[in-house]
């Protein structure tokens, strides 16, 4: 790292001051330190009514009957609905297949799922009307896990599925299976002369976004409503609200608010439609925030998955061929569950060139809680199980472990199981060479303090387990391919409206987009293309809402790449029109406003020789300029549902790690020492924004490694540590140093050459903190995440 | 967020869950919390169902006249354990006792021989100042939560909850520690093995209040270990804690998170005590060798009757109580023969 604690290598600056490749501050970032900025909870409005949803209490039940009566006949309650009071016929909703019941309809399908909802003058009155709702259960026997799923007998958790998925899967309790079938795995395997099997656990984790679901409601007078938001795409939530309200979409006004972090877990609705519902038919505005228990039960987690793999390779380290099954666990509803399949078996195999490869993914439906989008998105669970194998691999041939990787590399023209030839830089040998090349961390950091140890540094830090006895070291690696984008055949575009106007005297740029800011620092990077574009200093960032056109999801990777490309391709858009009204006013006084290429810089326009032609402010005078327009990457299409062949993906992100850990072999304890990461980012718009993604990747990886995990019961498919007291994540002492090296190796299909990069580095770290474990334990460790139980043989 | 106004005898107070705040109505929303300045008023208002009074007494005699007015009266002080059990609902006391107006709760003084700590000593106060006289409580103050929260807690919470996972109680069972309880009826010194009754139960009676604990200074070295799956702020999944007592030539143990109730490994230390004092150790400061230490060990883990849960398997949980009996008492042992060899050179 360099002295500013900025990834090295990368290109700073531009032309323009403050545009790309510059670490420009972001707006909220100081806002956000100092608990100034306004998220969706903290929103209020004279008169408004508070929200609550009942849960259900058990995972699998028909309802016998619900009995409203005492919770609305509760002083301060305006309202309490069930799926009876619904609207309109339209009572479900999904982001893929609307199988998700808005109300519960006489059946419940997983624990936490919403009964009822009630409006009342306080949330505590709400909370206690809401328990006051008696709703009789007829439990059923839960479904929770493939074996009984697919039993001759097992119960359908969705009778009478429609939706397009239901011809090609082989039970209705799977949502989607996905086969990537390429070259012939039975012959590949005669010259393999070692084989590697390995059947592997993945937990399941949770986004533990800090700010809870959250939104207000506002009834119009034109029958509509308003809604303040925290989502990750406002159109796909309109498009899910509106036919369940019986409104128009263009009465359905959606702003985003504050949002506290997302992870995946905002792309399904939470309390969207029920803030509607009880704003509309209460007439006032209704908020509803979760607490973190609820949030718990509020949004869907990532999958967990039973990975069983099969590798084998030459004498020489050459891989032969690729055996795969992978289960995803998607819970009671489908989410997005069917992309998750696409992704895992799309990228099963991993950055690594293999000719004969037999993948097969599934998602189920159980009665367990609901799995969709979560960071890494199928392609984290892939890389848990072909990282070990890779290891496994290169001990049974001994050879060492990135050397064996190096060896089997994908690159640039690498055709994928799915036939698609990579094609832009694909730097996978070169990333684990730059992350083995850092330099490693001292040994015994704690000793260096003098005599006594110093207990921060140890496993178990301040609860003093250990003084460093037992404590052995680790170090391992991993590496991951994820796509950015959404896949196949998806149309994947946003939209962008750019206005160029003088206010001030000074020539300023208005981005209006609908792009969800999650915390990803997309606000900042449409500041820095719009500099960047049209030569100025001032942009105005709009609020993201429905009043401009789609732009996608955040998630994906995808925001820089699709929302940043149709950003800069409406001020391309407006620069021409800028330069067009130049032409008419002043082309007679300079033969170049014919003749030369010209350009936007420093609020004036220039040759491309550097020539001042006219100031901005004098081009537009008292004209605005505005370009609202979609833009989309090159089209993909979906797979073969038999092979699975196809251009499935826009593009491949990479990212490799290096995991030095610490572990107490006595206790089972894991200090992470440090995890290095080397990624090929494309281009860095703004580098610091990279280096906060590719840590914060690191460190949700690191979490699922060590000690994150929603714990479901077996037998009643419960959730049972819905807290931050008992679901873990990383806190600061937990998190090591992160060294980040960056490559920029320009995709020259992608706008600025840049790369999708948030999600490439969760996947390599936690395989790689686990080889770490396997290197100081000796253990083979084949599930995630490790407890002290599972390394002192006590689980 | 707590806005109060005068209203004719008392004070009420809003506890919203948004930082705005919210108009206050008549007649209020059950989350109501009534204050009063005088307790004695209680009769005169009826209260609604689901609202908790809360009672602000400004002395020690006036908290203890109307906890055995209201012997259900739920004692807070950091409310950290308190206030995340009414957050959630858990619970819901029909009246709360806000001890923070008590200020001598908040005092400690160091006698000849004995620490005595008021039960309301924030976790901080102990790891900064009580040190050198209470190693074991003030290494187990820093495992408490995080710095938020041991800014705010204190002893006398963790053993009115009487939690098998509280933090202090392996320090204080090793260390001897004595829980002074008063009532409008008197005080009595509770020794620490008897404190703890069951599954957060103690043995106080409903109508007393804990002021203070009393701990002996450290008189020899003390060690506390505690097992948690994240590196801070981590409830236990299990702790221990070790005294050496060179003065009575006796060692105590104290095992957290491991039994229904925190509990002596009194065999282990039976056990110990009989080594020590049959090869001479006291006086001739000799390694304890590793067969020792392992049976003791083995000990601690027999002692413990431990559970499945969430945090972590039973057999985890003595095993682990195993490792960190073993440590802790080669750290202790280890310190007491540096001093012993110190003293015998000074001698």
């Amino acid at each position: 790292m360099g002295t500013t604690g900025l990834p090295t290598n990368i290109t700073q600056g531009s032309r323009t001051k403050g545009g790309i490749g510059e670490s420009t501050l972001r707006p909220d970032g100081t806002l956000k330190v100092t608990g100034e900025f306004a998220y969706s909870s903290d929103m209020w409005h004279e008169d408004m009514l508070w929200g609550q949803i009942l849960r259900s209490t058990v995972a699998h039940a028909e309802i016998v009957s619900i009995d409203t009566g005492e919770a609305l006949a509760t002083p301060g309650v305006y309202a309490v609905m069930t799926y009876d009071d619904l609207p309109t016929d339209v009572r479900n909703y999904g982001l893929e297949i609307q199988d998700t019941p808005v109300l519960a309809h006489g059946k419940v399908r997983h624990h936490g799922e919403p009964v009822a909802i009630v409006a009342a003058d306080h949330p505590e009155t709400a909370r206690r009307a809401a328990a006051k709702i008696k709703v009789e259960y007829r439990e059923l026997p839960v479904i929770t896990d493939e074996a009984s799923a697919t039993a001759p007998d097992a119960i359908l958790v969705h009778q009478n599925r429609t939706d397009h998925h239901i011809g090609h899967v082989p039970h209705p309790n799977i949502v989607h299976r996905q086969p990537i079938v390429r070259g012939d795995v039975a012959k590949a395997r005669e010259r393999a002369d070692v084989i590697v099997e390995g059947e592997y656990v993945f937990g399941m984790q949770d986004q533990a976004f800090l700010g809870p679901e959250s939104g207000l409601a506002v009834p119009a007078e034109d029958g509509g409503v308003d809604l303040y938001i925290a989502t990750q795409w406002l159109h796909s939530d309109l498009r899910q609200i509106a036919p369940v309200l019986g409104l128009p979409e263009d009465k359905v006004r959606m702003t985003l608010a504050g949002v506290g972090g997302a992870f995946g877990g905002r792309e399904d609705l939470s309390m969207q439609i029920h803030a509607c519902l009880l704003a509309l038919r209460t007439g006032k505005p209704v908020k509803i925030v979760y607490n973190r228990f609820e949030s718990f039960f509020g949004h869907v987690h990532r999958h967990p998955a039973k990975l069983h793999y099969e590798h084998g390779a030459t004498k020489d380290g050459r891989l032969t061929h690729l055996k795969a099954r992978i289960v995803l666990d998607g819970g009671a509803y489908a989410s997005a569950s069917p992309a998750v399949v696409g992704n895992a078996s799309s990228l099963g195999a991993g950055p690594y060139v293999i000719e004969d490869v037999d993948i097969e993914a599934i998602a189920l439906y159980t009665n367990n809680p609901p799995c969709g989008a979560m960071r890494g998105f199928g392609a984290v669970q892939a890389c848990f199980a072909y990282e070990a194998q890779m290891d496994k691999l290169a001990a049974k041939l001994g050879m060492d472990p990135v050397e064996f990787r190096r060896l089997n590399a994908m690159s640039q023209g690498t055709a994928l199981p799915t036939g698609q030839v990579v094609d832009s830089p694909a730097p996978v040998a070169e990333l684990l060479r730059r992350v083995k090349a850092m330099p490693m961390p001292p040994e015994q950091q704690w000793r260096a303090a003098g005599e006594a140890a110093d207990v921060r540094e140890l496993p178990g830090g301040l609860s003093n387990t250990t003084h460093g006895e037992g404590v052995v070291r680790g170090v391992g690696y991993a590496v991951g391919i994820k796509n950015v984008g959404f896949s196949e055949g998806f149309d994947d575009y946003s939209t962008a409206r750019v206005r160029m106007e003088v206010v001030g005297g000074e020539p300023v740029a208005t981005v209006h987009t609908a792009m969800a800011e999650v915390g990803q620092g997309g606000i900042t990077v449409h500041a820095q293309i719009a500099r960047t574009e049209l030569g100025v200093t001032r942009v105005t960032i709009n609020p993201a809402d429905t009043q401009v056109g789609s732009a996608g999801s955040t998630s994906a990777s995808r925001q820089t790449y699709v929302t940043g490309g149709a950003v800069r391709n409406a001020c391309e858009l407006v620069r021409e029109r800028v330069l067009e009204l130049g032409r008419r006013k002043f082309g007679t006084y300079h033969p170049a406003w014919a003749t030369a290429e010209l350009l936007l810089e420093g609020g004036k326009v220039v040759t491309d020789a550097g020539e001042v032609l006219a100031d901005l402010v004098d081009v537009l005078g008292d004209e605005a300029v505005e370009i609202e327009e979609q833009w989309r990457h090159r089209p993909t299409e979906p797979f073969d549902p038999r092979t699975g062949q196809g251009f499935g993906h826009v593009q491949y992100s990479f990212a490799a790690h290096r995991a030095v850990v610490e572990v107490d072999t006595e206790l089972g304890m894991v200090k992470v020492v440090e995890l290095a990461c080397a990624q090929d980012v494309g281009k860095a718009l703004n580098p610091l924004s990279v280096l906060g993604q590719i840590q914060g990747g690191t460190t949700q990886g690191l979490g699922i490694a060590v000690m994150e995990e929603i714990i479901v019961d077996p037998k009643t498919a419960k959730v049972r540590n819905p807290s931050f007291t008992d679901y873990l994540i990383p806190t600061i002492l937990d998190t090591p140093t992160i060294p980040v090296d960056v490559l920029e190796l320009a995709d020259d299909h992608a706008p600025y050459g840049l790369r999708g990069i948030g999600e490439a580095p969760t996947l390599s770290s936690t395989p790689a903190v686990l080889a770490a474990i396997r290197a100081a334990t000796g253990l083979e460790l084949n599930r995630t995440p490790v407890r002290p139980e599972h390394l002192t043989g006590t689980a | 967020m707590v806005s109060v106004t005068d209203r004719g005898g008392g004070e009420r107070c809003v506890l919203a869950s948004t930082p705005h705040e919210q108009p206050m109505n008549e007649p209020g929303p059950p989350h109501t919390i009534w204050l009063k300045r005088n307790h004695s008023e209680t009769t005169e208002t009826k209260k609604r169902a689901g609202q908790m009074d809360f009672l602000r007494p400004a002395s020690w005699e006036e908290a203890l006249a109307a906890k055995a007015e209201h012997p259900t009266a739920v004692p807070i002080a950091g409310g950290t354990d308190v206030m995340v059990e009414i957050n959630f609902d858990h619970r819901r006391p029909e009246y709360l006792l806000d001890l923070n107006r008590v200020g001598d709760l908040y005092e400690w003084e160091v006698g000849e021989e004995t620490v005595r700590l008021g039960a309301s000593v924030p976790y901080t106060r102990i790891m900064e100042h009580l040190r050198p006289e209470l190693p074991g409580l003030a290494l187990a103050s820093h495992t408490v939560a995080s710095p938020q929260i041991r800014n705010r807690g204190g002893v006398g919470g963790n053993l009115g909850t009487a939690s098998p996972a509280g933090d202090a109680h392996p320090a204080l069972l090793a260390a001897g520690a004595r829980v002074e309880a008063e009532s409008v009826r008197g005080s009595r010194l509770i020794p620490i093995d008897d404190f703890y009754t069951g599954v957060k139960r103690n043995a106080l009676a409903p109508d007393e209040l804990i002021r203070a604990v009393h701990i002996d200074k450290a008189d020899g070295p003390q060690q506390y270990s505690k097992v948690g799956t994240r590196n801070a702020m981590v409830i236990a999944v299990c702790a221990f804690g070790l005294a050496l007592h060179p003065t009575t030539r006796t060692v105590r143990t104290g095992i957290g998170s491991a039994a229904p109730t925190p509990v002596r490994a009194r065999a282990a230390e039976e056990f110990l005590n009989a080594e020590l004092d049959e090869g001479g150790f006291w006086d001739n400061g000799r390694i304890i060798t590793p067969s020792v230490a392992k049976q003791f060990a083995e000990l601690c883990s027999a002692a413990c009757n431990p559970i499945d849960d969430v945090r972590g398997t039973a057999s985890y949980r003595r095993h682990a109580v195993g490792v960190m009996a073993r440590r802790t008492l080669m750290w202790t042992w280890e310190s007491y023969r540096g001093t012993a060899a110190r003293t015998e050179g000074v001698a």
